[in-house]
């Protein structure tokens, strides 16, 4: 490959795909219009290193970061389903009752009193939201990307990793916290199986458990990265994508809150 | 003429020994053609339980080697394995993830599906699960018997009957894993769709296989999320005492339930609500990529544009949105408000719409074209045809009123055999015939055709069985047969009065059924011949104007992502056929000018 582009090459690119944007190096990325330096190889546009000459979906890395919080996405699509399914069940046992043999007409349904916990455990979830949300922006820091793109150390990992941490332990404080409000609720008597309402608490708070669960796990994940990854790219996808599914976990859990609290 | 050198054989033997072929590759290809080999396994068990269950129902007192007498609670657990395998293991992997990943990427011109690791892992789940629903044969009580729909209460109650404890139990771990790797599957499917895509592929230049496995993907995201929180539901009725789906005072085999799902108001209505929820779109994605599969088809062979292609893209995403609104006509026997059935009525007569439009299209491609009457043709002439007769009794069967009669009936077993089950079976083929060269092509060795003798033999034998076995149905259904009975002959009274005229045609169903079963000996013979000696098809065999017959893709694919290669481009839509000027052109979508034929 030589090692610059000889004239011969430029003139012949626009003419084998005309009028094509991609073929501008500077518009390669269409994306939200905030291109890191780092989305361009060094090795500077003639060793076939280009932009235009890797296939699309692997050019640069923020093209692979989107592909990869798409698809966090679509899967977060697919758990709102799963939550809205579980919902929907709660509000149709909740306006659902029988006849009895009198002909009377019974909705066993008992209000399942809430432990005061909740509340904190809300709190909780909220504020490890905003440390993940600091911990992802660490990630994304211009000037340490750009430290790091020099071969300058590892700034972003060292900025994120304490808030990423903080991230977890709140997530751990959460779930405890979710532990202690079933346990208040058994020694007050009240089961998964003692009335729909309390199924319906165990279930949701059991199954938004699960995702925290593996939230946790994800951010214990992003943190092995951050400590053993050598390529930020990597680093950004895997903060990224898990704080983005922290944040949903977060949100879903506000209107299951709710719903528990309010709409019983 | 095309745009690509054709890299010498030496260097692509080289890049292909790059990548091993391990049973955990990550390569989309090998994992598509996994999908396809577990999708044959699952037909092949499943034909073999429909045969034994015909077998069973003409002629219920003989005795079947190695296993006795087949007593009704084997009978039910035959129609339990046969529809879960069915649909779940063929209708739903095959298309889908077998065919989706073997070619979608190739025809958006991506190198690879957009996470080619949770691709891997998504297959295996799926063999994972397969793997748990046959174990559960040998489950203590044998395998479930409350069919593939699972209706509560009796699948929540381990004593419900022989096969409702641990078999029921491995059936819902069974289909937890499928709708986990289904999950996974559909997100890799619609991030690459929209991520992945070439230069120059817009939207509406994407083939309509595409349009059908994106809209399958949305479909399968949102219904197998609702499918795993009922499974998850069910799971909590049968292991932690509650009643999400037992009502109060439910006796089951003479014994009472409350003590056991806690003070409970459960509703069995609510299993089926969110069962078809999911259950509907299903079909949809079951038949969403065979319809977009028979229009590409149909098109090649006819060298015709396909008629109105925007509108069938539309039709494509309108089958998928009313799909998902029209669930409630499973359930207008089982106490649904008669105001909630006309409403779902209303929205299954509506899907006829865009139906209709998909088959004038079709008409409308092949009208007066003269077409290649190849094996893939056929077949996607047979798609047309079954998806016609089997589509006529849904309007039917939409009514409230009918269906206070004809449910569950053989008239609707012979409506969903021949439009989901057949219709989906002829798409499978025909994808098996057109892309049998894709399916065999390796780096090492060049792809290969089907046996067009052979191909025709397995044609007509198959649409004459599959007429011959589910239309009469129709009538027995009529004369109302009921489906999940292990036996209707040799009843005493009135009932054996009644069901003496349905029974005079179950032999001749029977015969049917081993005709049909007996027409895809062809077919295996003719896979298993053409993989080693089938004719070889050489560059774009069928003349296709579509991204997966690009000279050089192929192995352009298996070359190393990172070197510096040829960029892939758009340049058209696809089925840009017969030139104006000179019929003997036409336009692939991956050169800017025509080529020959």
């Amino acid at each position: 490959m030589p090692g610059i582009l000889t004239p011969t090459e430029t003139e012949r690119r626009p003419e084998r795909r005309p009028q094509r944007r991609t073929d501008d190096p500077d518009h390669g990325d269409h994306g939200n219009g905030r291109r890191p330096p780092t989305d361009k190889r060094t090795g500077g546009g003639g060793d076939g290193d280009n932009w235009n000459d890797r296939p699309q979906g692997s050019r640069g890395p923020r093209e692979k970061l989107k592909r990869y919080r798409l698809g966090v996405f679509f899967a977060l699509a697919g758990d709102l389903m799963f939550f809205v399914a579980i919902v929907s069940a709660f509000f149709v046992s909740q306006a659902s009752g029988r006849f009895d043999a009198y002909n009377n007409y019974i909705n066993p349904w008992l209000p399942t009193a809430i432990p005061p916990v909740l509340w904190l455990n809300t709190a909780v979830l909220i504020i490890s939201s905003v440390t993940a949300e600091i911990a992802r922006r660490k990630m994304f820091h211009q000037f340490d990307v750009m430290e790091e793109w020099f071969g300058l150390g590892k700034p972003t990992s060292r900025r994120a990793m304490p808030w990423l941490a903080a991230t977890a332990f709140l997530g751990l404080v959460f779930l405890a916290g979710q532990w202690l409000a079933w346990q208040q609720l058994n020694v007050q008597g009240v089961f998964m199986r003692s009335n729909v309402s309390s199924h319906f608490f165990f279930l949701i708070t059991g199954v938004h458990g699960i995702h925290l669960v593996l939230g946790v796990g994800a951010l214990v994940g992003a943190l092995l990265s951050l400590r053993y990854s050598q390529q930020v790219e990597n680093r950004q996808i895997i903060v990224d994508c898990s704080v983005w599914y922290w944040h949903s976990m977060g949100v879903f859990w506000i209107f299951l809150f709710a719903l528990l609290a309010f709409f019983q | 003429m095309s745009a690509n050198p054709t890299p010498n054989p030496a260097q692509s033997r080289s890049s292909a020994t790059q990548k091993p072929r391990s049973l955990f590759s990550a390569d989309h290809r090998t994992i598509g053609r996994q999908y396809l080999l577990l999708a044959l396994v699952a037909v092949a068990v499943g034909t073999v339980l429909s045969l034994l269950m015909r077998l069973h129902l003409t002629w219920p007192d003989r005795v079947l080697p190695f296993h006795g007498p087949i007593l009704p609670e084997d009978y039910l657990a035959l129609v339990t394995f046969h529809g879960t395998l069915m649909v779940f293991f063929v209708l739903t992997t095959a298309p889908q993830n077998g065919f989706g990943n073997l070619i979608l990427p190739s025809q958006i011109g991506a190198r690879g599906m957009a996470f080619p690791r949770l691709n891997c892992a998504s297959f295996w789940l799926t063999t994972l699960s397969m793997m748990v629903l046959l174990s559960a044969t040998f489950a203590p009580g044998g395998g479930p018997i409350s069919g593939w729909t699972a209706y509560p209460p009796l699948s929540a109650v381990a004593s419900a009957g022989p096969g409702q404890g641990m078999g029921m139990d491995l059936w819902l771990a069974s289909l937890t894993l499928f709708s986990l790797a289904t999950t996974m599957a559909s997100v890799n499917t619609l991030t690459t769709v929209v991520r992945m895509r070439c230069d120059g592929m817009t939207w509406n230049r994407l083939p309509l296989t595409v349009w059908g496995w994106f809209t399958a993907a949305l479909l399968s995201l949102l219904a197998f999320s609702v499918l795993l929180a009922a499974l998850v539901l069910l799971f909590c009725d049968r292991h932690a005492g509650t009643s999400f789906f037992v009502p109060m005072g439910d006796v089951v085999n003479g014994v009472l339930q409350d003590a056991k799902h806690g003070s409970g108001n459960g509703s069995p209505l609510l299993w089926l609500h969110l069962f078809w929820f999911f259950g509907h779109p299903e079909v949809y994605i079951a038949i969403l990529p065979g319809m977009g599969l028979t229009s590409m088809v149909l098109a090649n062979f006819a060298r015709r544009r396909i008629f109105n292609y925007n509108l069938m893209i539309a039709t494509t995403l309108l089958i998928g949105f009313l799909g998902i609104l029209v669930w409630g006509h499973h359930m207008f026997v089982a106490g649904l408000n008669p105001f909630a059935g006309t409403a779902f009525s209303i929205s299954t007569m509506a899907i006829a719409i865009p139906s209709s439009a998909k088959v004038l299209s079709w008409l409308a491609t092949i009208w007066r074209s003269r077409p290649e009457y190849r094996t893939a043709m056929l077949f996607a002439l047979g798609f047309v045809s079954l998806f016609v007769t089997g589509g006529l009794t849904g309007p039917i069967l939409a009514q409230p009123i009918l269906d206070q009669y004809l449910h569950n009936t053989f008239f609707v077993v012979a409506h969903f055999h021949l439009i989901m089950a057949m219709a989906g079976a002829f798409g499978l083929f025909s994808a098996t015939y057109y892309w049998f060269p894709q399916i065999t092509a390796t780096a090492a060795r060049p792809g290969r055709l089907m046996s067009e003798g052979l191909g025709r033999v397995h044609f007509w034998g198959t649409i004459l069985g599959a007429y011959a076995t589910f239309l009469p149905m129709h009538i027995t259904g009529l004369e109302g047969e009921p489906r999940h009975y292990a036996q209707l002959t040799g009843i005493p009274g009135q009932a054996g009065h009644l069901m003496a005229k349905p029974m005079l045609m179950q032999t001749h169903i029977t015969y049917g059924a081993i005709f049909l079963v007996l027409a895809q000996i062809p077919f295996l013979v003719n896979l298993v011949w053409s993989f080693r000696n089938g004719r070889l098809a050489g560059e774009n065999p069928w003349a296709a104007t579509t991204m997966e017959w690009k000279p050089g893709l192929f192995l352009a694919d298996l070359a190393d992502e990172t070197s510096p290669e040829e960029t892939i481009s758009v340049y058209r839509g696809p089925c840009d056929y017969r030139d104006g000027n000179n019929p003997a052109t036409f336009h692939p979508q991956w050169v800017s000018e025509s080529v020959a034929e």
